[in-house]
């Protein structure tokens, strides 16, 4: 005698609102605030250059309006040459978010690419690959980046663009490589093999559609690493500093020594800007790892998940390993790495 | 091969890539690094064009692989040329005057806030649910301000409102520097708040890092199993539970040192801090290339002599790494 279980039921006999409660609310409350807060600065990126009531760049000439606090004509007050700090911020933030957009676009399509490539290539290929890609993850990026724009003449966005993103993609690489791995080797994949697929199919139709989340997740990061690595850049000085970011606002107000003269209006809106939209990036990743790994949710507070309360759950899947039989060549690559400890301490016990 | 030998090799790659990135910037970047700096000292004499060509190795005589052969040559035996911006000191000298403040104060201000953050996330993933949950997300936040605002905004308050710490160099001026106590109590008390904002907005990280792992390992049967036979909590927590999560943290952080570096360059422009991240604006706002490359290649020979010290704790704080290393 078998008793069904209303878990075990086929799902369309469930009512509506338990398989269908909409992904907004299964969302933990940490990516549903992250959400919010990105939402509403790229609303203001979308809307805010359109409505700046000055020219960011117009001066002022008026000794009234140097360094003036906020007030109704200037709601964020003035800076030391009566330029409007509101009007420089809703383009600022246009201008970094654009940038960390296309940076995190480049930088993520680089790594998909590297990181798929290299663990469905395997062999050789894949050592070499993720040798490249370790090695670009040790050197420090920040200097690379400060020498390379160092020398370039024209310091404008595409080329901190193109800079960011060339430096940006080996992390990403490495999470995809390892999501591939433990794809590569299941059953949809064997069968779309048999039935002659060929390789290009597979990757763009099989196995990437299956890495989304994780290339979200990816994303989020390069854009959080390219709003950090571009407003430090700015602030010491190696980008346009004529055009109005986040950035180049820190800079002026920092070398005409905003604090000092106590214009807090001018100094501290734009580093909050920064500060939040990190925070509001931190915080959907945060919730993007809650939801694959249940147990890092707040223990105290259960979530509503399909309708039912549910605690942290307790089963963590363990993520295997792959083994893989590797080449010569590929093997003495594989040795230099840190991971082949692991694999041959694991393969010792046996 | 032991493992470390084998990591080691891994690290004189990257070290080879670095050298030759290096070598290759000046070359392929668009423009004429000499005119630049012939147009920025407008007093230079026609005569030191071909004087700057040869120490930034861009008009060098021979082909490109002689040219490479002697640059490698030259790194090998320090010798990162003669600087521009203060000439005549060489670029070596200028190294070794800021290295050591930048290795004293950022190695034991991050090691400081690893330890510290480690510790917190132990506590936190074990009291899962507890306060310090609570105090996350305010500490996820202090790491999402840009470094430099908060630093800004602490030297502000406590430098120039309180006047209870000074408002940024390594010394107080006019003192000598050298071994003696007037000197030294003058630059660890400058030391304070440059370290405090490096601890306060790195340690987020490390716990959050040890947290996560913390609150999977004690998910585990064997620390389940030491919980049932009744062991102590702190045993359970430090020698079943920690124990195990550290070795994801320490790998976390051989990884995290690059950017860790990169934080400690902004923080010596903010403090004015006699280290290498000051050197390098300097480095920069002067077009000095010379000074640039070498201080590119400096850092990274630290981060990754850096990663090295990590692998070798990793072997020492893994058992079954030991046990492999010794039947070998």
């Amino acid at each position: 005698m078998t008793a069904v279980l209303p878990i075990s039921a086929e799902p369309a006999a469930l009512p509506q609102e338990d398989i269908q409660p909409g992904r907004w609310r299964r969302m933990p409350p940490k990516a549903k605030v992250g959400a919010v807060l990105l939402g509403l600065f790229v609303l203001t990126a979308i809307i805010g250059p359109l409505v700046t009531p000055y020219d960011p760049s117009y001066q002022n000439p008026s000794p009234d309006l140097s360094l003036h606090a906020p007030y109704g004509a200037h709601l964020l007050g003035t800076t030391q040459s009566g330029q409007d700090v509101l009007s420089q911020l809703l383009v600022g933030i246009r201008l970094t978010l654009e940038l960390a957009f296309l940076v995190g676009v480049v930088a993520t399509a680089l790594s998909v690419i590297v990181g798929v490539t290299a663990a469905f290539l395997g062999g050789v290929w894949d050592e070499l690959l993720s040798l490249v890609s370790n090695v670009f993850l040790v050197i420090p990026a920040l200097p690379l980046l400060i020498v390379l724009l160092g020398y370039l003449q024209t310091k404008g966005q595409t080329a901190t663009i193109v800079v960011l993103s060339v430096l940006g993609w080996p992390w990403g690489a490495r999470v995809m490589r390892a999501q591939t791995l433990a794809i590569r080797n299941r059953d949809f994949i064997a069968a779309a093999r048999e039935t002659g697929e060929k390789t290009w199919r597979i990757l763009a139709y099989e196995i990437v559609p299956n890495e989304v989340s994780l290339i979200a997740a990816s994303f989020v990061n390069t854009v959080l690493y390219a709003i950090g690595a571009s407003v430090a850049l700015a602030f010491i000085g190696v980008t346009n500093l004529n055009s109005w970011s986040l950035g180049t606002m820190l800079y002026w107000a920092q070398s005409q020594q905003a604090l000092q003269l106590g214009a807090w209006w001018w100094f501290v809106p734009p580093g909050l800007a920064v500060a939040l939209i990190g925070a509001g990036l931190v915080l959907l990743n945060t919730g993007i790892d809650e939801l694959g790994n249940p147990r890092l949710r707040d223990a105290t507070s259960a979530s509503r998940i399909a309708g039912r309360w549910l605690r942290p759950a307790d089963p963590t899947p363990v993520l295997a390993e792959v083994s893989q039989r590797r080449g010569r060549l590929a093997g003495f690559l594989h040795s230099f790495s840190r991971s082949s400890l692991l694999d041959e301490t694991q393969r010792g016990q046996h | 091969m032991p493992f470390i030998l084998r990591r080691v090799g891994f690290y004189l790659v990257a070290a080879w890539v670095a050298l030759t990135v290096n070598f290759f910037i000046p070359r392929a970047m668009p423009g004429n690094a000499v005119q630049s700096i012939m147009g920025k000292f407008p007093n230079l004499q026609p005569s030191a064009y071909h004087a700057l060509e040869a120490m930034l190795g861009v008009g060098h005589p021979g082909s490109i692989w002689n040219q490479y052969g002697s640059y490698l040559v030259d790194v090998f035996h320090l010798n990162f040329g003669t600087d521009v911006s203060q000439y005549p000191a060489s670029v070596s000298t200028l190294l070794g005057e800021t290295i050591p403040w930048t290795l004293t104060l950022v190695g034991t201000a991050t090691v400081i806030a690893f330890l510290v953050g480690t510790a917190l996330g132990i506590v936190a993933g074990w009291r899962h649910g507890g306060a310090l949950d609570r105090v996350l997300p305010g500490l996820m936040f202090l790491q999402a301000i840009p470094y430099f605002f908060f630093a800004l905004i602490l030297v502000e308050l406590f430098a120039a409102k309180l006047h209870v710490f000074p408002l940024g160099q390594g010394y107080a001026q006019g003192l000598i520097p050298g071994w003696h106590w007037d000197f030294i109590s003058s630059a660890v008390y400058h030391s304070l708040l440059p370290a405090l904002t490096i601890v306060l907005t790195s340690i987020a990280g490390w716990m959050l890092q040890m947290r996560n792992v913390m609150i999977t390992t004690i998910g585990e049967d064997y620390v389940i199993a030491a919980q049932a036979k009744g062991l102590p909590s702190r045993r359970v927590i430090f020698t079943y539970a920690a124990r195990n999560a550290l070795l994801p943290q320490l790998q976390g952080f051989g990884l995290a040192l690059g950017f860790v570096v990169s934080g400690a360059l902004v923080m010596e422009i903010v403090f004015s801090y006699p280290g290498i991240g000051l050197l390098l604006l300097n480095a920069v706002t002067s077009n000095d290339y010379p000074l640039m490359q070498a201080i590119f290649l400096v850092i990274t020979f630290a981060v990754l002599l850096a990663n090295v010290v990590v692998d070798l704790i990793i072997v020492f704080a893994d058992p079954r790494a030991r046990a492999r290393e010794a039947t070998r």
